[in-house]
């Protein structure tokens, strides 16, 4: 009776045990390189740093480097505050940018393929290093200003238009930040647009046919059935151009995160800089997600 | 009925007009569309082109007006200053070595993290791809100090007496890969996990029938499975890894890697003038000549991923809806 009493017992029980061996290296990974210095983080954020031979220790300081970062500090708040603003006012811009390029991959034509991998080109080439360098790299600025002056002439010509249409001031200005940015634009869409041409292609073919049957126009079948069924990866395409940018490289924020530590300042304001700069993502995230996925449409 | 055949007519007529105004509306779209992509594609690999094109110039012909593009006086000499600047072969070697390693652990680690997660109904499940998600969010700033400093100070928590330094060596990024817990590793775990979940029960159902364990089923069964997935985990990781420079420069400064090389162009062309000057006369580095040096550095850089890209393009592009990465 035994051997199989305990085969039976043993038959869930071996599952969960085999699921805890499969999940094993990343819990202890997750424990050692990311809890951890989590919670050191936050400890750190919290007190004073100081090295020591063949260590380091912490002497609590309560909210002193939290008070220093926010008063004491010359271009935090600032650099914060233009750090959060560049990224409100890109994240539209990448999304609406990405869905259209999405569409148009989406099209037939001759070179789609080609088409393809140079809007992925980004991904691969601008990031890391290569961008780090070529935000101080001259001859790029002058090729950019190039390809700058180009657009600026047609924001010219298009800023009487927007007058006379009296389109409200910040929208003529947005218009015109949107074009003197449309390389950066360009260049932080390449995931988006891969995501974006994923959820174009899984929209079902009978919709469209039924679509056409009932005599819709091209203009009805995108807002009524591509738009709305494409629309949850709005979110997902969101929350992943706010953490893109937000983590990028190039952030000035987190080089100020970096730097001071080098400067006299040294670990324990940087760390506090980390978390209130976190803080920030955090809750901005989650007032955008409010405010997205309400009116998203889910299938299911 | 003479009414309706006097009617029927014009209607024809109409018609046909506009079956051909709806074909030349078409080919106008058409032709739109072609530009747009052009044009985008023009402002993409814009920066591409002004480096390769000015990585073959002089100086002197960067200040002339006359050329734009193509050279006067070609000349490979800045491709061999930064070959030697950089180190190159080496970097190379070493980048390639480390970036191979560490993706082929991550997609280890993260494949096995994201089986468990989707085929196994343990306690805790839910709060574990929580946490994966979470570690998403959470930028490395946040962890940097603290993670330096444990490894600067290793003493695998307390265990060993005194402390070794990692810092510099590759082991730190190789720990951190083998569980799991490297660059936007998390983002792995959910693709993976999209795609085991994708799978049908009956595929695992009969291997145990046929008494094969829960282990042998997962790699003889299961992973045969999720290739393409595997392929564009690992191209992804591959790529993340070539390019990151954040990890590579607070844990490994000192290696020679490559995004270290290409960074230090500008010091070491700098240092190596100063020591030409003391033995030739003064020299003075112009930033156009940096610039020049760095354009050139930055195609030695990413061609390896070029070629890479070339190779493997139908994965990267065209693989994501199969990644069940939406849905």
């Amino acid at each position: 009776m035994r051997p199989t009493n305990r085969l039976r017992l043993s038959l869930q029980q071996k599952r969960d045990i085999g699921g805890y061996v499969f999940v094993l290296p990343f819990t202890i990974g997750f424990v050692l390189f990311f809890l951890y210095p989590f919670i050191q983080s936050i400890m750190f954020s919290l007190s004073e740093v100081k090295l020591v031979q063949g260590g380091f220790e912490l002497v609590y300081k309560g909210l002193d480097n939290y008070s220093y970062v926010f008063l004491k500090h010359g271009t935090f708040v600032r650099d914060l505050v233009e750090t959060v603003l560049a990224t409100l006012k890109s994240v539209p811009l990448i999304l609406v940018f990405s869905f259209f390029a999405a569409c148009l991959l989406n099209q037939k034509f001759r070179g789609r393929g080609v088409a393809r991998a140079i809007f992925f080109l980004p991904v691969i080439m601008s990031a890391g290093a290569v961008l780090q360098l070529e935000q101080v790299n001259y001859m790029m600025e002058l090729a950019m200003a190039q390809a700058a002056g180009g657009t600026a002439g047609v924001g010219e010509i298009l800023v009487p238009f927007m007058q006379s249409l009296r389109l409200p001031k910040f929208f003529i200005d947005y218009i015109l930040y949107a074009i003197a940015e449309v390389a950066g634009v360009i260049r932080a869409s390449g995931i988006q647009i891969l995501i974006f041409l994923a959820g174009l292609q899984s929209v079902p073919a009978s919709l469209y046919e039924a679509a056409d049957v009932e005599g819709a126009t091209g203009w009805e079948r995108f807002w009524m059935i591509t738009f709305p069924l494409v629309s949850p990866l709005i979110l997902t395409n969101m929350v992943y151009t706010v953490i893109d940018s937000f983590t990028g490289s190039t952030n000035t924020v987190l080089t100020l995160v970096r730097t001071t530590i080098l400067t006299g300042a040294g670990f324990g304001a940087s760390a506090a800089m980390a978390w209130v700069y976190f803080a920030t993502i955090g809750a901005m995230l989650a007032v955008m997600m409010a405010i997205v996925s309400k009116r998203v449409f889910y299938q299911r | 009925m003479a009414d309706r055949d006097t009617s029927i007519r014009p209607i024809a007529r109409t018609v046909t007009q506009r079956l051909r105004l709806a074909r030349v509306w078409r080919w106008l779209i058409h032709v739109g569309m072609l530009a747009i992509v052009a044009g985008v594609s023009y402002i993409i690999l814009l920066p591409l082109l002004t480096k390769v094109s000015a990585s073959w110039m002089t100086e002197g012909d960067l200040y002339d007006a006359a050329v734009r593009w193509i050279p006067r006086s070609p000349t490979v000499e800045n491709y061999q200053t930064v070959w030697r600047l950089m180190n190159y072969p080496r970097a190379l070697v070493n980048s390639l070595g480390l970036a191979l390693c560490a993706s082929a652990l991550q997609v280890a680690a993260c494949t096995l993290t994201a089986y468990g997660l989707a085929r196994f109904n343990f306690r805790g499940k839910g709060l574990l791809f929580t946490l994966v998600i979470f570690t998403l969010m959470v930028p490395p700033q946040v962890l940097m100090t603290p993670l330096y400093l444990n490894f600067r100070y290793f003493n695998m928590l307390g265990i060993l007496r005194k402390p070794i330094n990692l810092v510099n060596t590759p082991y730190p990024l190789l720990f951190m890969s083998l569980t799991g817990t490297g660059l936007r590793n998390g983002l792995f775990i959910y693709i993976l996990r999209q795609f085991f979940r994708g799978l049908p029960t009956e595929l695992e159902e009969a291997a145990y029938v046929d008494g094969a364990g829960l282990f042998r089923t997962f790699y003889a069964i299961m992973l045969r499975q999720v290739t393409p997935a595997l392929v564009v985990t690992f191209l992804f990781a591959f790529v993340w890894q070539w390019n990151e420079s954040f990890y590579t420069s607070l844990l490994m400064p000192q290696l020679e890697l490559m995004p270290n090389a290409l960074l230090s162009i500008a010091a070491r062309y700098a240092e190596s003038q100063k020591l030409a000057s003391a033995t030739v006369g003064p020299a003075t580095v112009t930033p156009l000549m940096l610039s020049i040096l760095d354009g050139a550095g930055m195609v030695l850089y990413v061609v390896p991923l070029l070629v890479l890209f070339a190779l493997m393009q139908r994965h990267f592009v065209e693989s994501v809806e199969r990644t069940g990465l939406v849905g």
